[in-house]
């Protein structure tokens, strides 16, 4: 009887401790959830009620005049699809080259012993110390100066400048310290009985990061594809200073066409909910992989 | 150390020796090393032999059609209006001639500065830019323009605001201005006794502490909207014409290079104070929104606006709005002046095209296009009479007098960003109740230390 009492007390505390622990993270993800539900929300509002309902909890019920209108006069300010495809093309772009070259550099870094392999590490962390707002317009100046290949009357020419492309918006981004250091940092963990058993069977250095490294760091892999992802996406200062046309702009400069002399709440509302969408996606694709890296790798992105 | 370097060495001699990289039979291993070798080097003599059989690209601006590319930077990125009206100009322009044809690249207004001033670090301005008008001469003394040069006539046709003088040289011209007023509602001062204002009799400081004091206690929480919760240049642009009716201004305009006297003497330290008691009082806030959402509610009894709120207000309150001029602090009520213009750039090479366009485009028509496309001011006489808004009789049209009777330009100096942001971090200080005498001294300091160390921007 005793012992059958204890198991249900047990029991009882055990669902007392998950019921509140539920309680706990409901309301935490309440409060993460607000922003978000008064974005989509606001965004089926027009301008004056966004305003007068933001003093009630109105502000996060899709009450009153509601309606897709925002969304309707977004795509007459904005051409939306066309930016879209390019933070698509540029973020993709950054991203898979990011992942293959930020892990052979941290591949380089962790697994192969060569001379004054600290020093480099050390001065590629150092590199994170630079803010990007500092090197920012003398980067402007010397991709302005590189040189390109263009198609001029159907014949391949060569010119200078890379402002105005794409390649300008993807290739300063790819090698990344933080990335490289965090896969260093993974890498370590995985034994080197790995490498040396590989080498035994006669793999070579490729072989080793593309047939075991690679394989056992998803979750680097994973952490890296979102902390790559993010910036890539946000990304506002640069593109706003190499990039005139409008054909090859991204999605974060856009949001300044909604701030005219009267901002268009309505509209940025409906811009922000369709730009966000993406991140959401990739965050609850990778979020497993992006969790368990952050605890095996003990960095905070 | 040694042993990391006696590694290393094993390491690679094994990976080249032993020739089993990859898995692959140590024969086959080599002979693929040594073809990708042999691809690379044919790869890159191939690409060296493109490039230089190629030679380089095109540098001149002459398109297929044998006409020479104007191009034109915008700051109406996302305002469809505007951005109509260029449209027009620029398709009768290309249609008008043979020589040229202008292309528009348009920015968001809140990054366009960002994107001329890093454009011109790479030397890669186009022709023809916009710009804000008190912007014009930092970007004059910085070698991004050129002198506009269009014919005397023409530039003494426009409203003096929407011309950009620096040092004595026309850089830039504008087709329209815009100006401040106070909106308020008939009913409203009626029913609270108050006297409505003229351009003529203006309401003096009393009168309008005692309008404020008196519209408090009929019920108004915060009885005026300034607009106080906005940021950035709005501060400069919408409360240095109070400083200067009060008989202060940003800068000394006779030497352009101090403000000490103008920012922080008695009259500065008197509209200052007046500016804190706003706040102190709980005559004005800045916690509301911008824009002029709180007088069409009816929350605020008077709204410290401009010109393009005009037509939604007149569409909500109807025959009851008012458009009043600003106090007389004691100087007569002031408005800024000076908006959005017209400029050539310094390294324009077809920079006569520039003009050719920019004479056809000051055209009566498209100046009240704009004006009506913006609710704007237009610069010439002529286009008022064709506006639908501020001809004589017209619903704006005082607007008109305002503009002609009150605007004073921001000061025409290459200091005036430091002069605009000092100002702007200052009022808001004095606003959250700072002293106000050493407020203005250190925002004194500041700009000194900023003329002086930039050998006085060429005064």
């Amino acid at each position: 009887m005793t012992v059958h009492r204890s198991t249900g007390s047990a029991r009882l505390g055990r669902r007392r401790r998950l019921a509140l622990s539920y309680a706990g993270m409901s309301v935490l993800a309440v409060f993460f959830l607000f922003p978000l539900v008064f974005m989509v929300v606001s965004s089926l509002k027009p301008d004056a009620q966004i305003l007068s309902d933001t003093d009630s909890l109105r502000a996060f019920l899709p009450v009153g005049d509601i309606s897709l209108d925002n969304y309707g006069e977004v795509f007459e300010r904005v051409p939306v699809a066309q930016f879209m495809t390019n933070s698509v093309l540029v973020t993709s772009a950054i991203v898979i080259l990011g992942l293959f070259v930020n892990s052979l550099a941290g591949f380089a870094l962790s697994r192969v012993r060569w001379a004054g392999r600290g020093v480099v590490l050390a001065v590629i962390i150092a590199t994170l110390i630079v803010p990007f707002e500092t090197i920012a317009v003398p980067m402007v100046y010397w991709v302005s100066k590189l040189p390109t290949l263009v198609l001029e009357g159907g014949l391949l020419k060569y010119d200078f400048g890379w402002l105005n492309t794409y390649q300008v918006q993807i290739i300063p981004f790819v090698a990344n310290a933080f990335s490289i250091f965090l896969f260093r940092q993974y890498f370590s963990t995985i034994p080197a009985s790995l490498d040396e058993a590989a080498r035994i069977d006669g793999a070579g250095w490729f072989t080793i990061y593309r047939r075991i490294i690679v394989p056992l760091s998803g979750p680097a892999f994973a952490t890296v594809a979102i902390l790559t992802f993010l910036p890539a996406w946000n990304s506002y200062l640069w593109p706003l200073m190499v990039v005139q046309k409008e054909e090859l702009r991204p999605v974060m400069v856009g949001m300044q066409y909604f701030f005219q002399l009267n901002t268009q709440w309505g509209e940025i509302m409906a811009y922000t909910s369709m730009i966000t969408l993406p991140v959401l996606i990739v965050f609850l694709v990778f979020q497993r992989a992006f969790i368990s890296s952050i605890a095996a790798s003990g960095v905070k992105g | 150390m040694t042993t990391d370097l006696a590694l290393t060495t094993t390491a690679w001699q094994r990976s080249g020796s032993g020739a089993s990289r990859d898995g692959e039979a140590p024969r086959k291993g080599s002979t693929m090393k040594h073809r990708s070798l042999a691809a690379m080097v044919a790869a890159t003599a191939a690409g060296a032999l493109v490039l230089t059989g190629c030679g380089q690209a095109g540098q001149g601006s002459v398109n297929a059609d044998g006409k020479t590319e104007l191009t034109m930077w915008t700051h109406s990125a996302g305002n469809p209006g505007e951005i109509a009206v260029y449209d027009q100009i620029i398709s009768d322009y290309n249609a008008s001639q043979d020589d040229y044809v202008v292309v528009r690249e348009d920015f968001p207004q809140e990054s366009y500065n960002d994107s001329v001033v890093a454009a011109a670090a790479s030397g890669d301005l186009p022709c023809l830019i916009d710009m804000d008008g008190p912007i014009m001469p930092n970007w004059a003394w910085s070698g991004y323009l050129q002198e506009l040069k269009l014919p005397e006539k023409l530039t003494d046709s426009l409203l003096p605001t929407a011309v950009g003088t620096y040092q004595d040289k026309i850089y830039s011209a504008g087709y329209w201005d815009a100006a401040l007023s106070i909106f308020a509602r008939k009913s409203v001062l009626d029913a609270n006794r108050i006297r409505i204002p003229s351009i003529e009799e203006p309401w003096t400081r009393e009168e309008f502490d005692a309008a404020l004091e008196t519209l408090k206690a009929a019920g108004y929480d915060t009885p005026i909207d300034i607009g106080a919760e906005d940021q950035g240049e709005w501060w400069s642009y919408a409360y240095s014409p109070i400083l200067q009716s009060f008989g202060g201004d940003q800068i000394d305009r006779d030497s352009y290079l101090t403000a000490e006297g103008a920012l922080n003497g008695p009259e500065a330290v008197e509209a200052f104070t007046w500016f804190q008691e706003l706040f102190t009082q709980g005559y004005a806030g800045n916690a509301g929104t911008i824009g002029n959402q709180e007088f069409v509610d009816d929350q605020v009894a008077l709204s410290y606006t401009g010109v393009w709120n005009a037509q939604a207000a007149l569409e909500e309150v109807g025959d009851d709005l008012l458009i009043l001029p600003p106090p007389d602090f004691g100087h007569g009520p002031k408005i800024g002046g000076g908006s959005w213009q017209w400029g050539i750039t310094a390294d324009c090479v077809d920079a006569e095209g520039a003009r050719d366009y920019l004479e056809f485009s000051f055209n009566d028509d498209y100046i009240a296009a704009f004006s009506d496309s913006q609710i704007v001011i237009p610069a010439t006489a002529g286009a008022e009479g064709l506006s639908e808004h501020f001809g004589e009789g017209d619903d704006l049209h005082a607007f008109v007098e305002l503009s002609q009777q009150f605007a004073l330009a921001r000061p025409a100096t290459p200091a005036y960003p430091v002069i605009s942001s000092t100002f702007e971090k200052a009022a808001k200080d004095i606003m959250n109740g700072a002293d106000v005498q050493s407020t203005l001294d250190n925002a004194v300091k500041d700009i000194d230390q900023n003329i002086e160390s930039n050998d006085g921007y060429g005064f």
